[in-house]
């Protein structure tokens, strides 16, 4: 069942995985078959989790810098938000490749991978590490590996840590999950805009 | 009567009913409402979504942002405990090694069952829906007509509570005036398909979901339901006014704390516990049903999970709801002299015929949803509208039999790990251009889903797995799935209705369009309408169960989840299991009352 891949099971979900009940997961058997030591079938749901509270963390002082200086590369300040480092984003980066999940040492292997090629590319081109490298610098290597696997992956997994923060979900404009005593639908400016007033 | 232990058993029960969700929960409900002893046994734990659901919680604070993982597959504030499609000490297998044959067994071990974490979709089957094979020769008809279940039809959504509206389309029916709460208004993107898909005829009208959309009115439905019997409408009315009508937020499948949406949890069990009637065993896996020398059911065995210990509990009366496959394991299990092949099973028809919902989704990004001001979205937390069945005139042109609808997903959802792993792959780019782009996609996207009717056929089968034993040493089951070339084009014809829906609207598919049914159809299981393995008919040889879903062997064993349907139509099953189990249950207190059970 290859067409039912983890990355189109998240496509599926894109849209409205509320609306839809569309899991996430993967259909794959080898994985649905591996008992996962994660936080099982009945962990607390109210709790407040932090990074390391459930499983120990992967990345090295070192490591972090350059997760840091790549996360605020993509997601950097601007006027509405702060750069992505700046909300936790690394911490949620080391927690999701530290996690004891099938598809997690997937990533665990992508992520620690393209740190260290990263590096190596600064090294190469400017022979200082990444997190010095001036802002033009930082472009010029972002440029050439955009379309690189690693960097598409880092990517996505920076705006799955930002913009599911507060600031993050702001930045978005998103308003909902608050109660409220009734539901009037689009506003009349929406409507306007959809051609549907 | 209430929450009890292994020890405080009663010697004896009127009805003992396996399982707590949709059938269990209404078939207690019913029985204990009208004066019946019930003992429910449920295999897992005592579940209370008052206190235990995570209702306004944020990604930020669960493990992974709350992503989904193999522990918590439809995400970590999913309801769901101590259940999924693969659980540890439970396991179930393939007769075949194709990934397309499997079948993908979703068990949900807890007080409630899958209903609290179901979508809430509430469709009602239509008339053509209970004789599939006088229409087109294929499958079964149903041993009762629309006209024999449309006053439960109205009971079970008075009592639940539904939204919806009365459209009077073709094998959709209207419900009885009175029956439903008003729908929610459709959201931006929902209105913006409906513009679109109505070009193509392709129809978009109100969902019908067990969501409150006011307080159920609690004068006049419990006289409506439990006519002459006032305790039961004193009981209920109170009932109903402890459930408030829905906040608009947060997502109906993490559960709902204020009793807004239907879960046996809320909706069924409080009241049935109210009138003392009932005694819940929660942690009792039920290994088999015993008869007694008349060959009638006495009871049956369970393993008290805590101890690990097995028991015995005895009744007039066996009810199965354990879920299809569940009910059938334990049918094929309680062997004896006079059932070698399991019990109910003098047809061999026990597990045969298993089916689930034939489904494909396609999504798409909508240029004209881009950069809209700021609104909450959140709405019912599930869908607004949706498409019924809309070519029942063209049906000789498809080259597939029946029909699927459509549930459709947008809107400026609460954002998740996924759904921004998916806008970064759509923006791509970084720096401040990525930061802009992802503000102006968000909300642009929209989610189409088919969900359609899988003809039953001799190949999708389960049964007792010669090999396999869980971890009570209760043994397994063994599944058989093929899908027909009926389902695969079927998913096809999803795909490219989709496709045209997305494109009339002016937008972009994500990823393309699978014309080749085969690899657009999600694997059997996967949208947990499980559905079949004692069907009900009208002939004992070819089927197990009557319409009143009394086994044709034993006369005191009842099946009233969705194993006996003989035929799984594009509507969901939750209501129409709930609407039969009602019939089924009131079946069996007319029969208790006339000393023939």
């Amino acid at each position: 069942m290859n067409e039912f891949d983890r990355r189109t099971a998240i496509k599926w979900v894109l849209a409205a995985s509320a609306a839809l009940r569309l899991p996430g997961v993967a259909f794959d058997a080898s994985a649905a078959a591996t008992a996962a030591k994660g936080y099982g079938k009945d962990p607390d749901l109210l709790k407040k989790y932090a990074a390391g509270d459930l499983w120990p963390l992967t990345l090295t002082k070192e490591q972090r810098v350059t997760a840091t200086a790549l996360c605020d590369l993509i997601i950097p300040e601007d006027s509405q938000s702060p750069a992505a480092s700046k909300v936790g984003v690394v911490d949620f980066i080391d927690e999701w490749i530290s996690a004891p999940y099938p598809e997690h040492a997937a990533d665990r292997k992508i992520v620690l991978d393209g740190l260290s090629a990263i590096e190596s590319e600064a090294q190469r081109r400017f022979k200082l590490s990444f997190a010095q490298l001036s802002a033009t610098q930082m472009s010029a290597i972002a440029d050439a590996v955009v379309t690189e696997p690693y960097f598409i992956r880092y990517r996505a997994l920076t705006a799955g840590g930002f913009y599911t923060t507060p600031i993050g979900t702001r930045d978005l404009k998103f308003v909902g999950n608050v109660a409220t005593a009734t539901f009037e639908g689009p506003t009349p400016e929406v409507l306007r805009k959809l051609g549907l007033a | 009567m209430a929450m009890i232990q292994t020890s405080q058993l009663q010697k004896e029960y009127d009805v003992i009913v396996v399982g707590s969700g949709a059938a269990g929960g209404q078939t207690a409900y019913t029985l204990t409402m009208d004066g019946a002893k019930v003992l429910m046994l449920e295999a897992g734990r005592n579940y209370v979504p008052e206190t235990e659901t995570p209702m306004f919680q944020t990604p930020d604070q669960a493990p992974l942002r709350g992503t989904s993982t193999p522990d918590k597959e439809f995400g970590f504030y999913d309801s769901t405990i101590d259940g999924g499609w693969a659980m540890p000490g439970e396991p179930y297998s393939s007769a075949s090694p194709q990934e397309e044959q499997r079948f993908w067994w979703w068990r949900a071990r807890m007080l409630g069952g899958r209903t609290n974490h179901w979508g809430r979709i509430s469709l009602r089957n239509g008339p053509y829906d209970f004789k599939p094979h006088t229409r087109d020769g294929l499958g079964f008809d149903w041993p009762l007509g629309y006209d024999d279940v449309a006053p439960y039809y109205d009971k079970v959504e008075m009592l639940i509570g539904v939204y919806g509206d009365n459209d009077g389309m073709e094998n959709t029916p209207n419900s009885s005036p009175g029956c439903l709460l008003p729908p929610p208004k459709p959201r931006a993107g929902e209105m913006l398909i409906r513009k679109h898909a109505k070009t193509l005829g392709v129809p978009v009208i109100a969902a019908h979901r067990a969501v409150l959309t006011q307080q159920l009115d609690h004068k006049r439905l419990p006289p409506l339901l439990h006519p002459g019997n006032e305790r039961a409408q004193k009981i209920l009315a109170e009932h109903m006014r402890s459930r408030a009508a829905c906040f608009w937020a947060t997502d109906c499948g993490r559960g709902c704390s204020i009793k807004a949406t239907y879960q046996s949890t809320t909706v069924h069990l409080p009241p049935a516990m109210m009138t003392g009637n009932l005694d819940i065993l929660t942690q009792a896996m039920v290994r088999e049903v015993e008869l007694d020398n008349r060959g009638l059911a006495s009871g049956v065995v369970f393993i008290d999970k805590t101890s690990g210990k097995e028991h015995r509990a005895k009744a007039r009366i066996v009810v199965l709801a354990a879920s299809a496959c569940e009910s059938v394991r334990i049918l094929l299990n309680s062997k004896s002299t006079k059932f070698p092949h399991g019990l109910a099973n003098s047809s061999g028809k026990v597990g045969k015929y298993l089916m689930d919902t034939v489904g494909s989704p396609l999504n798409g990004q909508i240029p004209a949803l881009e950069n809209l001001p700021p609104h909450n979205e959140d709405g019912a937390g599930g869908i607004h509208v949706y498409s019924p069945w809309w070519l029942y005139k063209e049906a000789a042109k498809l080259g597939f039999a029946r029909g699927y609808h459509i549930e459709m997903g947008s809107g400026r959802r609460m954002p998740s790990v996924g759904s921004m792993e998916g806008m970064s792959d759509f923006a791509g780019g970084y720096g401040r251009k990525f930061k802009e782009d992802m503000r102006r996609y968000y909300g642009s996207f929209i989610g189409l889903a088919g969900r359609g009717e899988m003809i039953p056929n001799e190949n999708s089968y389960c049964e007792i797995d010669p090999g396999g034993k869980d971890q009570w040493g209760i043994p397994t089951l063994r599944f058989h799935w093929q899908w027909s070339e009926h389902e695969t084009r079927q998913a096809a014809h999803m795909q490219k209705t989709f496709a045209d829906i997305i494109d009339a609207m002016g937008g972009k598919v994500l990823g393309k369009p699978e014309l080749d049914g085969r690899k657009a159809i999600a694997p059997g299981g996967y949208i947990i309408h499980e559905i079949g393995g004692a069907i009900m008919g009208t002939d004992p040889k070819k089927s197990v169960v009557n319409q009143w879903l009394q086994s044709w062997d034993v006369k005191n064993l009842f099946i009233t989840d969705g194993a006996p349907f003989p035929s799984n139509a594009d509507k969901n099953p939750t209501l129409t299991i709930m609407a039969l189990a009602w019939r089924s249950a009131d079946y069996m207190l007319a029969s208790m009352k006339r000393r023939e059970l």
